[in-house]
């Protein structure tokens, strides 16, 4: 166990390293230049001046170069400087988005998990019924409906029609100034919204994953060892069947883990959502290097520590795994 | 989204402005007397993009430009009907040779940190501008500076190697302060999201992505503005931001054609917000590849464009929020000349140019020339749904006298790096923001063609150039005018754009809010005189 714990972790670092070169070269691809977002089609800018803009960014060394300069300041933690006008460092600019984007990326996948696993269950259980077809016609409304439109529905009506929501942002004007429980209820009420319907949409993956692992569960040969020997119907579910049903959820929950970080940049621009969403997709329309590798190697560690987690729970959970493999 | 941002070209000109006819357009109803103008209450207005820094000269994104327009100053302004004014300068004298400017800075103005302000700021802004490593876009026109120098604290000299007309507008630049940034690295300077100037609001604070809050200044040599509070909040979708508008979460935004005329005509609306109309400061246009054989022939030119229904344009994109562009100008502006011979909608006319210019009906009903198809593309920016709607129109027009048009539509930094640049187009539709000099060398001098370059359709015409040249080489305003018509008049003749429409602004401000008048240059131009009643004071 232990040896392959050190195994999965050293393969880490080369992985980290391919990814990073990857990635690297493909956003250095794509056309434009930090230089060209800032300065194209503007009458004010000579190209005299576009060329010291590019050596000031060191965009005239080969990429080769550039790389180097910049995995050798990610080995000292340093992510660098961004290349948008504002120039900031850039794990600055990921230190102030991360807290609200893990916030509601955390509520909401505890809301997903919380819901959807119940629903699964129940749909499974009462496979074919009117249950069941009920709840996938719901899941799949969420996953369906365009989160946009639902969420322009809603703001209209709960916060222009009705009033009883504030529409965007995540504080009121002014709420600096109240006390701090009324704080928290006030950014309360700006999250709830994003939250449910963040929710909603994700629900349908999940919940027909579990309803379809509970089903092959169900079907094995010792849940009706256990239906035989007359042990109730509930224990069965929940006891003998739900475990078994579980497993593969915790790759799931190993997964999420990168996307805790990751925001949707149509939900943020929509609620005006100062998160990570919109900083990435900024930082790629405006060809912000420095900050597109910053965002993508945070997200590539976090896939990879998710991945590793996961293993290990799933070993750690089920000895079949553990004593198979190492 | 944030991308209809970018595609703002000329981003020179800072303010919000506009306008034409003379009066601008107003539907409000005053509720009640108006009190006197009082002290308090704030503005919260909505942005769609964040500011990128507040250091003027750094910066070239409008957020950035609005909150700084309100922090700092420069030497001179342009007023509401266009003249220029001093702002920092109270007054500029130009040598009779037109060499050199002398202005003559305004005493008693302080910092917002107390510091005074002298013209060792401005000879500081002007050496951070020309240098090399401050990474700005402004630094042509100060290039075009021989020498500066400041006298003494209230006196500031340049020396231009030649008169350089657009000068004057040049140093309409904020000023920034020397003393807290001199001999510092300014691209790391705390002022980029603490700034620290001499206007009319001071900076309180900024949350990345929320809202930055701007208080009065107390002390401004103006008068202490009266809204106490200016609040600028990111909502970066307009339909998000129309909602809290209505919602009350907002007192000023600028509304899409459609808002304007279709959503906020109901009583409750229009009881509760003052909106307000004058033409923007932009143009957009349909640009021809003039390295192209095809276009080459001022014929083929002028047939599209009496092909292309300007007024359907307008209706069909703008609901008739905007009017018809002849020219590189904006109407109403003094370089604007009126009356052009413009080709009008005339597709009988355009038939009968595209016959001269040796076309033919093919039998697919494309017109062939020389046994080639008349057929091209028309390129657009993704993100600008205005400009697809335009393309699209365009298209059914053409078709109908013979020309097959595709539409491909790009990504902006794509379009600009793998067309553009590369002459691999054939005609774009795209747009230009004024700036408030009527000078458009860049746009349209022969010299300008280079890759990467402004005058990427390639347009080469002699007299254009020697207009160019002596328009931005005098300071006499008769003198440039009559180079300015003559270009419009040239422009109008050869058709290197079809020029289309002059969109309008539409702002649109909480009616509690009082001491608008709209002008020429638009309604924000005294936001300092705005205010609100006690009695309907709300925060």
């Amino acid at each position: 166990m232990v040896n392959y714990l050190i195994k999965r972790i050293l393969m880490l670092f080369p992985l980290l390293l391919g990814i990073t070169l990857i990635t690297f070269t493909v956003i250095h691809l794509a056309p434009g230049e930090p230089v060209e977002m800032q300065a194209s089609m503007n009458p004010k800018v000579s190209a005299a001046s576009k060329a010291r803009l590019r050596e000031l960014y060191g965009l005239d060394k080969p990429l080769y170069v550039q790389y180097g300069r910049w995995i050798s300041h990610l080995a000292h933690f340093d992510f660098g400087r961004s290349f948008a006008p504002d120039n900031r460092p850039v794990a600055d600019k990921i230190v102030e988005r991360i807290p609200i984007t893990l916030t509601l990326n955390i509520i909401a996948l505890i809301l997903e998990f919380g819901l959807a696993i119940p629903i699964g269950i129940l749909a499974a259980v009462h496979r074919d019924t009117l249950l069941d077809r009920g709840i996938s016609v719901f899941v799949f409304l969420g996953f369906a409906v365009p989160t946009f439109w639902l969420a322009l529905l809603c703001m209209y009506f709960f916060g222009v029609k009705l009033s009883w929501l504030p529409i965007s942002g995540i504080h009121s004007l002014g709420s600096d100034k109240l006390p701090f429980l009324a704080r928290y209820w006030d950014m309360a009420r700006h999250l709830l919204l994003p939250v449910a319907i963040a929710t909603f949409g994700s629900l349908a993956g999940l919940s027909r994953y579990m309803r379809s692992t509970m089903l092959e569960v169900l079907s094995q040969d010792y849940i009706t060892t256990a239906r035989a020997k007359g042990v109730k119907e509930r224990i069965v579910i929940y006891k003998h069947a739900l475990k078994n049903a579980l497993l593969p959820v915790i790759t799931l929950l190993g997964f999420s883990l990168p996307g805790l970080i990751g925001g949707s940049v149509i939900f943020e621009t929509i609620f005006a959502i100062p998160g990570m969403g919109q900083l990435f997709y900024q930082g790629v329309m405006g060809r912000d290097y420095p900050l597109v590798m910053g965002i993508l190697v945070i997200g590539a560690c976090l896939t990879l520590v998710g991945n590793l987690l996961a293993d290990l729970c799933y070993a750690f959970a089920d000895p079949r795994i553990r004593h198979g493999k190492a | 989204m944030t991308l209809s941002r970018l595609v703002t070209l000329f981003l020179v000109a800072l303010q919000l402005a506009g306008c034409a006819k003379g009066a601008p357009e107003q539907q409000q109803k005053v509720r009640g007397p108006a009190g006197p103008p009082a002290y308090g209450d704030t503005l919260v207005t909505g942005s769609i993009g964040e500011p990128s820094t507040l250091i003027p000269v750094l910066a070239t994104d409008s957020s950035s430009g609005e909150i700084s327009g309100l922090v700092y100053n420069g030497l001179l302004r342009y007023d509401k009907n266009y003249q220029l004014e001093g702002d920092l300068a109270t007054s500029w004298d130009v040598s009779p040779d037109g060499l050199k400017i002398t202005f003559h800075l305004r005493h008693g103005v302080k910092w917002h940190d107390g510091h005074d302000f002298t013209s060792r700021d401005v000879l500081y802004t002007y050496r951070v501008i020309i240098d090399p490593k401050t990474p700005t876009a402004y630094s042509e026109d100060f290039k075009q500076v021989q020498s500066a120098r400041a006298p003494d604290p209230y006196t500031f000299e340049v020396v231009y190697a030649k008169p350089f007309a657009p000068a004057l507008a040049s140093w309409g630049m904020s000023i920034l302060p020397a003393h807290l940034l001199e001999g510092k690295d300014i691209t790391k300077s705390p002022l980029a999201r603490n700034p620290i100037g001499t206007g009319p609001y001071v900076f309180k604070q900024w949350i990345p992505l929320q809202k930055v809050v701007l208080e009065a200044n107390p002390d401004y040599w103006e008068g202490k503005p009266y809204l106490s509070r200016y609040v600028y909040r990111i909502i970066p979708d307009s339909s998000t931001m129309y909602m809290e508008l209505k919602a009350g979460g907002l007192d000023e935004m600028n509304l899409s054609p459609v808002q304007y005329q279709r959503q906020t005509n109901t009583r409750e609306f229009l009881s509760r917000f003052n909106k307000y109309r004058y033409p923007a400061s932009a143009y957009t246009y349909l640009g021809y590849n003039l390295r192209l054989p095809l276009f080459q022939d001022r014929r083929v030119r002028q047939a599209i464009t009496c092909a292309i229904n300007k007024e359907e344009i307008i209706q069909g994109v703008l609901l008739g929020m905007g009017q018809i562009a002849h020219g590189p100008y904006k109407p109403g502006t003094w370089a604007y000349k009126p009356k052009v011979d413009d080709f009008g909608y005339d597709p009988a006319r355009a038939a009968a140019l595209l016959k001269e210019a040796g076309f033919t009906m093919g039998s697919d009903g494309v017109l062939v020339k020389d046994g080639k198809r008349f057929s091209f593309t028309i390129m657009t920016n993704q993100g600008n749904d205005q400009r697809l709607k335009c393309a699209l129109i365009i298209q059914q027009r053409l078709r109908s006298v013979g020309i097959e048009v595709k539409i491909r539509v790009m990504e902006w930094a794509s379009f600009i790096n793998n067309f553009i640049d590369k002459g691999q187009f054939e005609a774009v539709l795209l747009g230009w923001t004024l700036g408030q000099d009527p000078d458009i060398y860049d746009i349209w001098h022969s010299s300008k063609t280079a890759p990467k370059e402004l005058n990427f359709i390639h347009f080469k015409d002699p007299e254009v150039d020697r207009l160019l040249v002596e328009g931005r080489g005098t300071f006499d305003m008769e003198q440039r005018k009559k180079c300015y018509y003559a270009i419009q008049d040239i422009l109008a003749r050869e058709q290197p754009y079809t020029f289309l429409y002059v969109p309008d602004a539409l702002p649109v401000v909480s009616a509690r809010v009082r001491g608008i008048e709209p002008a020429p240059a638009g309604i924000f131009y005294n936001l300092i005189k705005w205010y609100v009643p006690k009695a309907e004071q709300v925060n």
